[in-house]
């Protein structure tokens, strides 16, 4: 049986990745799939620990996870598409209106 | 024999991942997230999760993952350029992931996890199946938050649909 140590770290590494994602990259659909990535990352932590604590409470929790990510996605991706349909860009640094 | 399964697994789950943020053309990038949600799911398999990994291939691979390949096929090429505005947010971006990912790894100490085991042993989830012990747990101690999910997905479906609309002028 593999340690649970090893599903953490393997679970911190792929969300450390999911942020340099959203940090290095300008195209927002990238950055909303880092995003996703990030989320993956919990719930891989999430569903390791359940099977570590013999409970299943941890699992019915990623179900949740993956249930609101899912409803964001979908919210996400519209905000995205009402953007470049008024802008002509996914560039996030072009959408600085706001900036002082 | 496991351990084998979970080294090429996690090592294609982090190269999929370090491909999908560094992909220069969008479909390559949302190919590349769906191979590491499948590696997800397999490891989910892995642990014992069997009613999750088909979740996680049906709604993360097989309809989020659709959508955003919709989306880009709706906005069409893209110039995904890897440049950044300023010279320094490339190293400095690194830096910091690199001291999360210090910090995540050294509170990794699993010895020390407190509280009672639950009840469900590996034994009675091959007895009586995960599925059933997952709608046993949704139904009965988390039937409100399930209740509150569904509505949470009305009201996305509500919100894409009015952002997606296209707005007229009134004549």
């Amino acid at each position: 049986m593999v340690p649970v140590s090893y599903y953490a770290v393997l679970a911190a590494i792929l969300f450390v990745i999911g942020v340099m994602g959203v940090l290095i990259r300008r195209n927002a659909i990238i950055i909303f799939m880092s995003i996703e990535l990030m989320l993956n990352a919990v719930n891989l932590s999430f569903v390791a620990f359940a099977r570590a604590l013999d409970s299943l409470d941890g699992q019915v929790f990623v179900f949740f996870t993956i249930a609101v990510a899912a409803a964001e996605v979908a919210i996400g991706l519209a905000l995205i598409v009402a953007l470049f349909r008024s802008r002509q860009t996914t560039d996030v640094d072009d959408v600085s209106l706001l900036k002082g | 024999m496991e351990l084998l399964v979970f080294v090429i697994l996690a090592i294609l789950a982090v190269v999929s991942a370090l491909a999908m943020i560094t992909a220069r053309n969008l479909v390559h990038g949302v190919l590349f997230m769906v191979v590491n949600f499948v590696a997800t799911a397999v490891l989910f398999l892995l642990l014992n999760a069997t009613f999750l990994a088909v979740v996680q291939v049906a709604v993360y691979a097989g309809a989020i993952m659709v959508l955003f390949l919709f989306v880009v096929m709706l906005l069409g090429p893209q110039p995904a350029l890897l440049t950044e505005r300023s010279p320094v947010q490339r190293p400095a971006a690194l830096l910091f992931g690199l001291l999360l990912l210090v910090g995540l790894v050294a509170v990794v100490r699993v010895p020390a996890l407190g509280g009672a085991p639950g009840g469900v042993t590996p034994e009675l989830v091959a007895r009586v199946g995960n599925p059933r012990l997952v709608g046993e747990l949704l139904f009965s101690r988390y039937v409100l938050p399930f209740e509150i999910v569904s509505v949470l997905l009305l009201v996305a479906m509500v919100g894409a649909v009015v952002l997606a609309k296209k707005t007229t002028k009134p004549q």
